[in-house]
């Protein structure tokens, strides 16, 4: 929040002379310099509100002052010369007597709650040395509530703090979590039991400092967090690549909690990368290879057996491999590498491929910078065009409404209110929000902190984005739209000084990237500084478009007209991303299906050859964000049964001569695109302080000889990981390591997440290794004119046309098979017009079928959908493919009755 | 005649009750407003009342023409709300004046808004104050009607929008900024300093609070100037004050005195002393938030600085007296479930301390004492009482009276302990801790 300066002021704590950043706040500069000092409501992104009282400590008037001040240091500003005891008696006594108060009513239920041994409120009660209770009266009790199925709730642990009502309200947005009641009877909840909306809400599992909110399916399968097994990991979600610690025991993924990022997540994570993990552990995992047999069941094959059989497919020749955007770098590029360049398709539908494509052209012109989470942060003024941020890139919306709140924190700054006195600048700012406007496909969930909102389909939005783009700079091509609004937008843009463009491929529209691009263009010949984000649609889209090949369509084009004996099917379900009826006629026409996969799925249904592979919780991979940032995600845990890595199989089957990771992306590394590779993590052979590895356990981690003695009193071997630096036990040291290489966060007396200050540079800073990463599109030049042309609007269709509309919970491939996602994913719907509602005689809460997708769908009308547009939202239960090009006939069903949705725990 | 030495009361005692419209004015009201806006500047409206040395009658005693001087003179829209909360216990002077002089702060907050620059006003109402609501409407239908009100006061162009706003009733709302809150429609939760609202009060807009009592006072400034109202007082304060007591007292009541008048003669002259049989041993000045007195203090002036000095606070200048037959353990338990229970639950402090030190009180008024409980309570009172300790004077006010009883009765509280028993009662006390 603070801007960045030069000039440092000297403060004295407890003796030592410290340079510190005038005007931040005390505690936070008594934090940066790695000092323990005990707080609650206190939150680097939340800022300070001076309402706990822990972080009291004594402030001098000057050398003289021998008695001081007792001061919260949260609410006090660094200035020049202060001097301030930590240390002294005085603070130290009114620190313990803080926790003293509040754990009159704690339940000291600590070995039976979800947070004991990562509980900020214990390690603040150890911190300050209270001990001994002297409290007589009876404890307060609450009734607690059903959140849904991500969050316990546990009132009485409550301290009070108003983190969970600050973050959940003013950070995220959410409206249905308040603070009821007064005195000792706060109540923080809802105003009755039910699902928490906020798709952010996960978060307050981390942000609350004892049990209150707890992460629910980790609670069904729980394990103390000095016992998890950890590794610095990527999201799997979406194209934003948040980091991760997915954490492990039994050889079950536990938990995904937040690993901090500087420039990515920072403290947060959405609900569909914290909750969406759960297919990990599902049932319906590929475990063995398996082959078709004569009777159409799958039988297990040996591991040699299938790979010779395999082998020699291949090697008979006419093979066609496709790859995945939600399969790792080095799996694509060793499938890339089986087939040979010209057999390989990077996995993306044609439409996907097109815009995925053109977005890595408009960042190479280098109009606009690319835009970090961070730099969104910063924006000043925001314009999304086409793109359901909040449903495509989650983390990003969150983002965006950071940005809105510049203009409180200008406006304080104005008024000489420093920008972290997070109450003070709310009650100036009085809800004053910078510019953002949205065009999309429909109403989203940003449209609240919006200044105004278009709505159309793709190519009107496309069209919108051209004459935004010819109203900033005439030499741009006009997108020809007449709307009032579209002034605002232009002259909004023009007077900012950092404006932000945020676009994506989510409507496979190329037009609408490149009206995205010359907006972009546009803005930075008028000297703005602009930035830009162009999200994709997985976790690997960028890195998958980056490698090549054809699009799908073109795959199974080929594989129809009967050119492909053998088909290879990289973690991709075909069904997905062409049209149904292409895949079947392509399958019609090959010999072989092999299939490698981490779940089973439409496509591996079909398959003659299945080769289980492992989730990104049990392979070490790269993947390229939508900053064609590439990161590395590391194993957590060996894989069980025959799971192996996809490029293990694939390196098999060619018999490649790769041992490790490592040597897969040094291969990777000698294409010019992605030479940067090499950079992203460190060898193997990379070791930390003395010579060690890092853990992937911490040091307390218990019951290591037991874990197996249900099967053999002798205990196995821990294994060595080859791939990594990471070890799989406790051994190693797990500090000054780079910044992607941290597997969990802990420090003596800091055994909450609370401790990832011990591992920053500053608060809420890069990492102290650095923020992981290496950006693979870094634009030489800054190309500013026009560079395309205005599509011409294609004439209507009769019927009706199905888009899909996205959904948090439902969208995702994986998330949706984890069951808390799919519980809240919902059912199957679509969103029509009110004439084409009239025409098919349907009002909302009705329901209709698609005889081609064979499905009911229940209705919604919507004013901004054009006659002749439907937008279909998936459910957590049923298929999800891809939807027709052509016109579909849709009809009342009088049958429909709304499917009840799967709960999966109560209470 | 009277108005001249009563400025607050003196117009109800002439008319003997309730003050018109067009008594008011017979009176020479609104002549003061007239002047205001068509003679002076806000400036000079500032400059006299400073001159006149008017402080905050809501118990702090802030300078009120200073105040009015820290509003920035910026563009758009600026508000003047009235305290009139009143939920100080023990306190019911401004009710008072509500009742049967309703006028007399309408042309007070429109001096008073005219020199700050607002054109909208709120008063803050006690939500409890039914009559005082019903004769304030009334007043600010009146005066719209006459056009005191409203666009174009006295053909200047001057507007002012009056509005009342009645309470939800807590009685941290009269903490200036939890009253902003809640004026907004938010939890009454006290606000961050700075910005104070002079700076940005009311819906982030230059904002100033002030008490009933306070602003009934202006038109009397303007209308006799600052060397008159200096000399209404006796010592260095100027100006009258409203006194109240309540107590074992002959005659509990209201009067409004040359500001300065000693203790003792409030109680003795116009309260006409205790009642037979009982002794004074207690007097808390200002309200249930300010220290004990004990009788040592009778002939100290009630003014701010005066009583200041003695370790207590002049307050809302309404006392309550604690006679011997009151057990001060049942008085300081009585007061710290109040305050207890009017806690806003924001910092640590006061949310979680007060019940505390309610609950250790219950214990010794009924006999379940503990040794060390002295000891525990004058700690946490020490911790919870100090000012900036906790996140605004809530807690400070309560742990004032519990400290200074702590101090003049401790042989009550040892016996207590000693004993396992409430010598001033027969029976043990009913009232339990708070949950």
């Amino acid at each position: 929040m603070s801007e960045e300066t030069n000039n440092t002021v000297n403060v004295w704590i407890d003796g030592n002379t410290y340079e510190a950043t005038p005007g931040e706040n005390l505690l936070q500069a008594v934090l940066d310099q790695k000092l323990d000092l005990p707080y609650f409501c206190w939150h680097p992104s939340l800022g300070s509100v001076g309402a706990c009282r822990q972080c009291a400590v004594m402030v001098y008037a000057d050398e003289e002052d021998e008695r001081g001040r007792l001061t919260m240091a949260c609410m006090t500003p660094v200035t020049e010369g202060l001097r301030v005891s930590v240390e002294a008696a005085h603070a130290a006594e009114f620190r313990e007597s803080v926790i003293e108060w509040l754990m009159e009513n704690h339940p000291h239920d600590c070995p039976v709650c979800e947070e004991g041994g990562e509980c900020h409120l214990q390690d603040m009660t150890v911190m300050t040395g209270h001990s001994a209770r002297r409290y007589r009266g009876n404890k307060r009790t609450f009734n607690n509530q059903y959140l849904g199925p991500f969050i316990n709730h546990e009132m009485n642990r409550c301290i009070t703090c108003y983190r969970c009502v600050r973050y959940y309200r003013d950070y995220a947005g959410g409206t249905d979590l308040q603070a009821f009641g007064s005195r000792a009877r706060m109540y923080f909840g809802r105003e009755q039991d039910g699902v928490l909306e906020n798709p952010f809400a996960g978060n307050l599992v981390e942000v609350c400092p004892t049990g209150v909110f707890t992460d629910k399916p980790f609670s069904s399968s729980y394990t103390r967090k000095w016992d998890l097994r950890s590794a610095p990991g990527i999201c799997m979600g979406c194209s934003v690549g948040c980091n991760t610690f997915p954490a492990e025991r039994y050889g079950r993924l536990k938990r995904i909690t937040n690993r901090y990022h500087g420039e990515i997540n920072g403290y947060f994570l959405c609900d569909r990368g914290r909750f969406g993990s759960g297919f990990v552990n599902e049932e319906t995992r590929i475990r063995h290879p398996g082959r078709r047999a004569e009777d159409g069941v799958f039988e297990m094959v040996a591991v040699d057996e299938s790979l010779q059989e395999i082998s020699s497919l291949l090697s008979a020749g006419g093979v066609l491999g496709i790859g995945s955007p939600r399969a790792s770098l080095e799996s694509n590029f060793a499938l890339r590498e089986l087939v040979g360049v010209d057999n390989f398709s990077c996995g993306l539908g044609a439409g996907e491929a097109r815009a995925t494509l053109r977005t890595l052209e408009v960042y190479d012109a280098g109009a606009g910078q690319i835009a970090s989470l961070s730099d969104v942060e910063q924006a000043d003024a925001v314009l999304v065009l086409g793109e359901d941020v909040l449903n495509t890139a989650p983390r990003a919306a969150l983002s965006i409404r950071q940005a809105v709140r510049n203009e409180a924190l200008q406006m304080a700054e104005d008024a000489g209110i420093p920008t972290w006195q997070a109450a003070g600048v709310k009650d100036h700012a009085q809800g004053h929000k910078n510019p953002l406007f949205l065009v999309t496909n429909l109403p989203t969930g940003l449209d609240d902190i919006s200044r105004g909102c278009l709505q159309g389909d793709s190519h009107r939005i496309a069209a919108i984005g051209h004459t935004i783009a010819h109203g900033i700079d005439e030499r741009f091509p006009d997108g020809g739209i007449d709307d009032a609004l579209i002034e605002d937008v232009v002259n909004t843009l023009t007077s900012a000084e950092r404006p932000l463009i945020v676009s994506g491929t989510s409507q496979e529209s190329a037009a609408i990237v490149e009206a995205a691009g010359h907006i972009t263009a546009a803005l930075s010949a008028c000297d703005k500084a602009p930035s830009l984000l162009l999200s994709g649609m997985e976790v690997n889209s960028y890195g998958a478009a980056l490698l090549g090949g054809c699009d799908v369509d073109v795959a199974l084009g080929r594989a129809a007209e009967g050119k492909v004996k053998t088909l290879v099917v990289l973690e991709n379900d075909l069904f997905r991303r062409a049209e149904p009826a292409l895949v079947e006629q392509a399958l019609e026409a090959i010999e072989n299906l092999i299939v490698i996969d981490v779940i089973d799925g439409a496509t591996a249904d079909r398959a003659d050859w299945v080769m289980p592979a492992a989730s990104f919780a049990e392979s070490t991979g790269t993947f390229v964000n939508y900053e064609t940032r590439a990161q590395r995600s590391y194993e957590v845990f060996l894989p069980a049964d025959e799971i192996r890595p996809a490029w293990e199989w694939l390196a098999a089957f060619g018999r490649m001569k790769w041992e490790t990771v490592d040597d897969v992306s040094a291969a990777i590394a000698g294409l010019p695109q992605f030479a940067a590779v090499s950079e992203v993590a460190p060898s193997a052979d990379y070791r930390t302080t003395a010579h060690m590895k890092v853990p992937r356990q911490p040091h307390r981690a218990s019951g290591r000889t037991a874990m197996t003695a249900d099967v053999s009193v002798h205990e196995p071997k821990t294994a060595i990981d080859e791939d990594t630096p990471l070890s799989f036990s406790m051994e190693g040291y797990n500090r000054n390591q780079p910044g992607g290489l941290v597997p969990y966060v802990w420090s003596p007396g800091w055994n909450s997440n609370q401790s990832v200050f011990k591992f920053q540079q500053e608060v809420a800073g890069p990492l102290t290794g650095g923020d992981p990463g290496v950006r693979l599109v870094e634009p030489a030049g800054k190309n500013t004119d026009p560079v395309y042309d205005v599509q011409p609007v294609q004439s209507e269709a009769a019927g009706i046309r199905l888009f899909p509309a996205f959904s948090v919970f439902a969208s995702d491939e994986l998330a949706v098979r984890s069951p808390a996602v799919r519980e809240r994913a919902g059912y199957a719907s679509v969103v029509l017009s009110a004439a084409d509602a009239e025409v098919l005689g349907v009002s909302s809460g009705d329901g209709v079928r698609c005889d081609v997708l064979d499905v009911a769908l229940e209705v919604e009308i919507e004013d901004g959908v054009s006659q002749g547009c439907a937008y279909v939202k998936w459910g957590g239960e049923g298929v999800n493919r891809r939807l027709p090009a052509d016109s579909v006939e849709l009809r009342h069903d009088p049958g429909y009755q709304k499917p009840v949705p799967t709960v999966i725990a109560r209470g | 005649m009277s108005v001249e030495l009563k400025p607050l009361t003196g117009r109800i005692d002439d008319v003997g009750g309730l003050v018109s419209l067009e008594a008011y004015r017979e009176a020479g009201g609104y002549e003061a407003a007239r002047r205001a806006l068509t003679e002076m500047t806000p400036g000079e409206v500032q400059e006299i009342v400073k001159e006149a040395n008017l402080r905050g009658r809501g118990g702090a005693g802030f300078p009120t023409g200073v105040k009015w001087s820290f509003v920035p003179d910026v563009e758009g829209r600026k508000y003047l709300v009235c305290n009139g909360d009143e939920m100080e216990p023990g306190t019911f002077k401004d009710r008072y004046l509500l009742e049967y002089d309703p006028h007399l702060l309408v042309e007070g907050m429109l001096i008073a808004s005219y020199a700050i620059g607002a054109d909208q006003a709120y008063v803050f109402l006690r939500g409890e104050y039914h009559e005082p609501y019903r004769q304030l409407d009334a007043a600010i239908r009146a005066a719209r009607e006459a056009g005191l009100l409203g666009d174009g006061i006295f053909g200047t162009s001057y507007a002012l929008s009056l509005d009342i706003h009645r309470s939800g009733g807590r009685y941290i709302c009269g903490e200036e900024t939890a009253l902003l809150n809640a004026l907004e429609g938010k939890r009454a939760n006290p606000r961050t300093k700075p910005p104070f609202p002079p700076a940005s009060g009311a819906w982030g807009r230059p904002t100033i609070v002030n008490n009933i009592e306070t602003l009934c006072n202006v038109p009397g400034i303007l209308s006799h100037g600052a060397e008159w109202y200096q000399d209404l007082g006796i010592g260095e304060d100027s100006g009258t004050k409203l006194y109240g007591v309540s107590g074992r007292v002959n005659n509990p009541g209201l009067w409004e005195l040359p500001i300065g008048t000693t203790i003792r003669e409030i109680i003795e002259v116009h309260a006409g002393g205790m009642m037979e049989g009982y002794r004074l041993r207690g007097i808390l000045p200002g309200g249930a938030s300010t220290d004990f007195l004990v009788e040592e203090h009778l002939d100290l002036p009630m003014d701010y600085g005066s009583i200041q000095a003695a370790g207590s606070r002049m307050g809302t200048g309404t006392m309550i007296l604690m006679d011997d037959s009151v057990c001060p353990v049942g008085i300081s338990l009585n007061l710290q479930h109040f305050f207890a229970q009017e806690s806003c639950g924001f910092c640590t402090p006061c949310r979680e301390g007060l019940p505390w030190l309610e609950q250790v009180l219950a214990d010794i008024e009924a006999g379940r004492g503990e040794p060390g409980d002295l000891e525990l309570l004058d700690k946490n009172a020490a911790f919870i009482g100090a000012p900036g300790n906790t996140f605004c004077l809530h807690a400070t006010g309560a742990i004032e009276p519990l400290q200074s009883a702590l101090k003049y009765f401790r042989e009550d509280f040892e016996e207590h302990l000693a004993t396992g028993r409430c010598k001033y009662r027969d029976v043990m006390p009913v009232q339990e801790s708070a949950g």
